[in-house]
């Protein structure tokens, strides 16, 4: 298990650590989420089935519609909610989610970080410095 | 960011807390994005139904809502997107009267911000058509891309937060699409055919979207032979966004910043090219339809459609019958003129049912679908099919005709 820091070009929110979600597909709230209970339910997804609850999903891009911005925030304030999002690129929606939810999210690598983190890998992510990272803890 | 006098006045809290609260939360989206300063905007449209508020969203639009009005209203002209129900229509979805509640009260709650509740995705084609080079702050990545590249306009993704921060301090963080570095193309597509029904343009979009699949791609198509139409370029733009998070793309000859390819082709760049034919978008619709013999139901929604779709729909409705549900869902603008020109009336004589002012997969589908019993779901939007999935549809994409006669046979899909 390795013990390097992979730094994000960007993040937002505060240091959390948990258990890693990892697939190289994308994410969007609208699009892939069953938000009652909590789990990926697009059949299409590679985590289709998956709970997402208190995972740090790491993941490719942010894909979808807007609904995101808002749903992000409804889904903190029922605490269905993953710990954090680590993607390889984020789109706007994601950033103004993040934003409003006040959620962890880091985005931007010199790598492919969905094939440097492994699945179920504990995890933590730290925006809070000037360098954002994700390290395998 | 830098920020001038009033913004950081406003960010003071001389403008009140609401004011306060959205140039804040502009700043923290802007830094992250990499926004140097902010740009002023003219127009917003906010995307906000309460599927995707959530009772949190609708008590935090409230919690402002209360404030002076003089703290509270938007700045520049600020509309909404589709609502979560049609309330004349609700009944007949099996809406539940919770739905309902939240909806009224989000939509008081915006009425108090000064939004105008136009509860529209084609702004562009029924309200106010932005024009080349205008700074704008729109929700719905359909609105957003078809703006950008058939008009000229410029706007990035606005969620429902940020186009509402955008109404109230009248500007916007100045990065991706109001930057001309980020117009250019990245992709070049070669089209060997030119799609010809509206399910196709969309088929094509989504085949485009899967290519670039993230948002700072800008794909530039050539080999179109012949200038699309709005609703044509609408349905392309709707899935190109909604399967690849893409927020522009050109046609080289035919959208205002590509008259010629080189006009966004990086000078001295050789950007990668792709090919697509007619067998890559059946093999897109016929990868939805495999092992689906019959649907529930037939929607035509996502975007909304125009005067002239509605037209064509009940041209092919004419003297038929739709023996399962066939919904037909439209802006506030348009169903009117639907009414008035006898349109409603013969969608609804074959079975039809006219839906206003809201969108079919932001209308808690998946409760809808439980109460229903719908499964299988026919229709002609490729975005429609990308986003229904997830709610525990099965999807299958058909041109309008193909949706009518499925329509008509019960359901059943004819090879």
């Amino acid at each position: 298990m390795t013990q390097k820091i992979f730094y994000a070009a960007a993040g937002m929110g505060r240091k959390v650590r948990a258990t890693a979600l990892v697939a190289s597909d994308g994410f969007s709230a609208r699009y892939d989420l069953d938000r009652i209970a909590g789990v990926f339910s697009r059949p299409e997804h590679k985590l289709a089935g998956e709970s997402y609850v208190g995972r740090v999903l790491v993941l490719d891009a942010a894909k979808g519609g807007v609904a995101t911005a808002w749903m992000l925030h409804e889904m903190q304030a029922r605490g269905v909610m993953p710990a954090a999002l680590v993607l390889n690129r984020a789109n706007p929606i994601m950033v103004q989610g993040a934003a409003l939810a006040d959620f962890t999210m880091i985005s931007g690598f010199d790598c492919d970080i969905t094939k440097t983190i492994a699945n179920g890998a504990e995890v933590e992510v730290d925006p809070t410095g000037a360098r954002p990272f994700i390290r395998v803890v | 960011m830098k920020l001038s006098d009033e913004e950081q006045a406003i960010r003071g809290g001389e403008f009140g807390r609401l004011r306060q609260w959205a140039i804040e939360h502009q700043i923290k989206v802007g830094d992250y994005l990499g926004a140097a300063d902010f740009v002023s905007v003219t127009q917003a449209h906010i995307m906000a139904d309460t599927e995707s508020l959530g009772r949190a969203g609708v008590e935090w639009l409230e919690h402002w809502a209360a404030l002076p009005v003089v703290q509270r209203q938007v700045r520049v002209p600020t509309i909404s997107d589709p609502r979560g129900t049609d309330f004349a229509q609700a009944q007949k979805l099996k809406q539940q009267p919770w739905m309902l509640d939240l909806e009224r009260r989000a939509i008081a709650a915006f009425e108090a911000l000064g939004v105008l509740m136009t509860d529209t995705c084609i702004n562009y084609q029924t309200i106010m058509p932005p024009v080349r080079g205008e700074h704008v702050a729109y929700g719905d990545t359909g609105v957003v891309i078809y703006c950008n590249s058939v008009c000229g306009a410029r706007s990035n993704f606005e969620g429902g937060p940020s186009a509402l921060s955008a109404g109230l301090t009248g500007r916007t963080p100045r990065y991706g699409y109001h930057l001309d570095a980020q117009r250019q193309a990245t992709l070049v597509v070669e089209l060997s055919a030119t799609p010809r029904e509206l399910s196709d343009w969309g088929a094509l979009g989504g085949i485009v979207g899967r290519l670039t699949g993230d948002y700072s791609q800008v794909p530039a198509l050539v080999g179109v032979d012949r200038v699309p139409g709005p609703d044509e370029l609408k349905h392309f733009g709707a899935a190109l966004a909604s399967f690849g998070s893409v927020a522009l793309f050109h046609i080289a000859g035919v959208t205002p910043e590509a008259m010629r390819l080189a006009d966004v082709i990086p000078e001295g760049s050789a950007l990668p090219t792709r090919a697509i034919g007619e067998a890559d978008i059946r093999a897109f619709q016929t990868g939805y339809a495999k092992d689906i013999g019959a649907v529930d139901l037939v929607v035509f929604s996502a975007p909304q459609l125009s005067l002239i779709e509605m037209q064509s729909l009940a041209g092919l409705l004419d003297g038929r019958n739709a023996e399962i549900p066939l919904f037909a869902v439209t802006s506030p603008q348009v169903k009117p003129d639907c009414d008035r020109l006898g349109l409603t009336a013969r969608i609804e004589a074959a079975g039809g049912t006219v839906l206003s002012g809201m969108c079919f997969y932001q209308s808690y589908a998946r409760e809808i679908a439980e109460a229903n019993g719908w499964h299988g779901l026919a229709t002609n939007s490729a975005k429609l099919v990308n986003i229904i999935g997830g709610y525990g549809y099965r999807p299958v994409l058909l041109s309008m005709a193909q949706c009518v006669e499925a329509a008509c046979a019960g359901g059943k899909l004819t090879a």
